[in-house]
């Protein structure tokens, strides 16, 4: 087995429930490769929600928090709050983070807390069967969309960056390079950082939105129609916008700004608590 | 380059066939215990260790070692 | 691990007027709670308020999250992160975190939610009382699982039972609900409370089946919400592991109420007819009881007996207690659940009659109906969200005694 995987993965667990050719296991390699590299493997704890790409840490000899469906940032928060010089990293799907968990990523987005996302997005859902997603292409025949899905899809990437989010970037699995050190400048960034990267699912994607079940043939596929973004280019129509998409260290972040106000409010005069009223021989309220 | 595929682990998906620059594997006439037909480096001395085999294998199933000369 | 050693509240401490939410609040402090996420919603609003400020003073962290869901799921991402952590809500927040009580259940999180309950259903009567979410905190998530709940009845209770719902958490690895109602939430008595931080610790090993280290702390844990083994696998898919994981997160509690429940009884020694009474009804029901029996009032309930009397006066000559002839007494359950069903069947073994009057349509007589068969066992139900009075309890009582006889 490879040698860095195996310092990383639970052996007991595998082989990992990922059809042939997913897209998931390039993303865990790639999140492997990116923590081992920084070195900041006892401070970090993954959670999930559920969906396929949830179960990319699940595989992870570390702590791991396998949630709810589209809860995964609301777990995450709380543990980011409770250990906040620990880093936490977050797995989500298109589903999970865009249709259910969508108010949760407007909120992180907008507090800019120091969380790192990896969106997995292979636009459908695919753990269930094949259902559409907010982020299945218009016209993809789906399982709930037997004539064709006739929504406009959910930029994931795009949207993140409009609710707040600080550093965003997008890739695909065929770029693996990249995508490590995307994930890395993520967790190094102090912010909300969220990486979506562009997966195949060949077993439901391959049939209702790429044509075919080779992963090759996808991954292929996701090469040739993307990108790489660099500001000022001309930009093509139709085609996978991919790269660094904001990288923002001036605006502040949520545990930094809510520190600085208590440190504020601890030393000037301390705030009375309403409605209490303590009778006897007690201290006074007021400290 | 000495390379190894796990045959406990690989799941038959030829992507490292489809993206290895040097056209290093073929397929063998092994089974991985999936059932399907398992990858071989039939061309390893080509293998410039670029190591996209193992980075866009997704059962981490390969392993590129460097030999030292 | 070590076990857990349940140390009685210290003596002395210090007087103070309390409302009810602010003492659940301040208890929830001292018993080391250092992370609340919540979401306001009447009438449990005066508990978020109040953590805004003294959780900050206290040195923990305060957060109010955009919804209910995402402040049960913070208390519970907070927990593995280390620190102690509660939420507070009602009837509607409180069914939008079901889902998330399921998983703290599943994956053996302790944690302390309360409910202040109001009139439901749906957004139902805001400001007015109920016990209306009696079975919702048992059966509220879909699943078998067990939690434990506690009804408190008074300003005292909302402090001393919010602690010991931390320390039930803890031993147990379980959520705890603290089932309040916009009554008890929002009365105001004088009450005992402690300065400092009660230190508790958690984990039997024994009990609990899921990983238990916090994060962080090298444990490598997996917290999975699909039912799972020892290192936190699943096990979903197999028929047998999933029966023993559901046998052993029901079996931690259900096996060991004598170490959980909490039922009190009062004038039980000899009485024929019990009344049985959760969380704020308690207090009218003491007080029907003490009526029935005669027995001098404190000064705030004298008014109370003056009107009681007159009414009598007016029946029957002066002085005379038209229900000297019923000989009641009151058990009250502080733990609805687990259900202490040995416990009420000895206090109840001697009742020709239980009375349960809820500030409901009927619901937990039900429990008391199943496991009494030497008792008739009548509901005294009340809805609309006044609380019951003693005078119209004894009423009740007479007239049914009265009519079966």
């Amino acid at each position: 087995m490879n040698r860095l995987m195996e310092r990383y993965l639970r052996r007991d667990a595998l082989p990992t429930l990922f059809c042939p050719g997913c897209g998931n296991g390039i993303v865990q390699y790639a999140a492997i490769a990116a923590i081992d590299n920084l070195g900041i493997r006892p401070d970090t704890a993954c959670v999930s929600g559920i969906g396929c790409s949830s179960w990319i840490p699940c595989y992870f000899n570390m702590d791991v928090m396998h949630t709810t469906h589209g809860r995964a940032l609301a777990f995450a928060q709380g543990l980011k709050l409770a250990q906040p010089d620990k880093k936490v990293l977050v797995f989500t799907g298109d589903g999970d983070c865009l249709a259910i968990g969508g108010n949760h990523l407007l909120h992180a987005c907008k507090r800019n807390i120091d969380i790192t996302v990896i969106l997995v997005n292979n636009h459908i859902y695919g753990m269930t069967g094949g259902q559409k997603s907010p982020a299945t292409p218009e016209s993809a025949v789906t399982k709930t969309s037997p004539w064709g899905a006739y929504d406009e899809p959910i930029q994931g990437a795009e949207t993140a960056m409009s609710l707040g989010a600080t550093y965003v970037a997008r890739w695909t699995t065929a770029h693996p390079v990249q995508l490590q050190k995307s994930i890395e400048a993520g967790i190094k960034h102090k912010g909300f950082s969220l990486i979506e990267v562009i997966s195949q699912c060949p077993t439901q994607s391959g049939k209702s939105v790429y044509g075919s079940k080779d992963p090759a043939f996808i991954m292929n596929y996701l090469k040739e129609s993307s990108y790489v973004y660099k500001e000022g280019m001309d930009e093509p129509q139709g085609k996978i916008k991919c790269g660094v998409l904001i990288h923002d260290n001036d605006r502040s972040e949520y545990i930094e700004r809510m520190e600085a106000r208590m440190n504020q409010f601890r030393s000037a005069k301390p705030v009375k608590v309403k409605n209490s009223k303590e009778i006897e021989n007690t201290r006074s309220v007021e400290r | 380059m000495k390379i190894s595929i796990d045959n406990s682990f690989c799941k038959g998906c030829e992507i490292c066939l489809a993206v290895c620059p040097k056209n290093v594997y073929g397929i063998s006439k092994k089974r991985n215990s999936y059932g399907s037909a398992m990858p071989e480096a039939i061309m390893e001395s080509e293998c410039i260790a670029c190591r996209l085999c193992e980075r866009l294998c997704p059962d981490a199933a390969i392993n590129v070692e460097e030999e030292r000369k | 691990m070590e076990s857990q050693t349940v140390e009685p509240l210290p003596r002395g401490g210090r007087k103070v007027i309390l409302q009810g939410n602010e003492a659940c609040a301040r208890a929830a402090v001292y018993a080391g709670c250092r992370f609340f996420a919540g979401y306001p919603i009447t009438p449990s609003t005066e508990i978020i308020e109040y953590l805004s400020a003294e959780m900050i003073n206290a040195g923990g962290t305060f957060i109010q999250m955009e919804d209910e869901i995402a402040s049960a799921c913070a208390i519970v991402g907070a927990r593995w992160g280390g620190k102690k952590a509660m939420t507070a809500t009602s009837g509607p927040g409180f069914t939008l975190m079901q889902e998330t009580i399921g998983f703290a259940a599943v994956t053996e999180t302790p944690v302390v939610i309360v409910n202040v309950q109001r009139g439901g259903p749906s957004t139902g009567q805001p400001t007015m009382s109920s016990q209306q979410d009696i079975y919702q905190v048992k059966y509220g998530s879909h699943g078998d699982y067990e939690i434990i709940a506690l009804t408190p009845s008074s300003v005292q209770e909302m402090y001393d039972f919010t602690i010991r719902a931390f320390e039930l958490s803890e031993k147990f690895r379980t959520p705890v609900i603290l089932l309040a109602d916009e009554v008890v939430g929002h009365m105001r008595e004088k009450i005992t409370i402690y300065d400092g931080e009660r230190k508790i610790r958690g984990g039997h090993r024994n009990y609990v089946v899921s990983p238990q280290e916090d994060f962080y702390t090298g444990g490598n844990c997996l917290v999975e919400g699909q039912l799972h083994d020892e290192e936190g696998m699943r096990v979903g898919h197999l028929a047998e592991k999933s029966g023993e994981f559901i046998r052993s997160i029901s079996g931690k509690i259900l096996n060991h109420i004598d170490e959980i429940q909490d039922v009190e009884s009062y004038f039980m020694e000899n009485a024929d007819i019990a009344i049985l009474a959760y969380g704020s009804v308690s207090r009218p029901a003491l007080n029907a009881v003490k009526l029935a029996k005669g027995i001098k009032l404190s000064a705030d309930e004298k008014e109370g007996k003056l009107r009681f009397l007159k009414k009598i006066l007016r029946r029957k000559s002066a002085g005379e207690n038209p229900y000297s002839h019923l000989n009641v007494g009151l058990i009250k359950v502080n733990t609805v659940w687990p259900f202490p069903e040995k416990e009420i069947q000895r206090l109840a073994a001697k009742c020709r009659y239980v009375f349960v009057p809820e500030m409901n349509a009927g619901k937990y007589y039900k429990e008391i109906e199943r496991c009494l068969w030497g008792s008739t066992v009548i509901s005294l139900p009340k809805i609309g969200g006044e609380i019951h009075s003693p005078s119209e309890l004894m009423e009740s009582i007479a007239g049914e005694v009265r009519d079966n006889e």
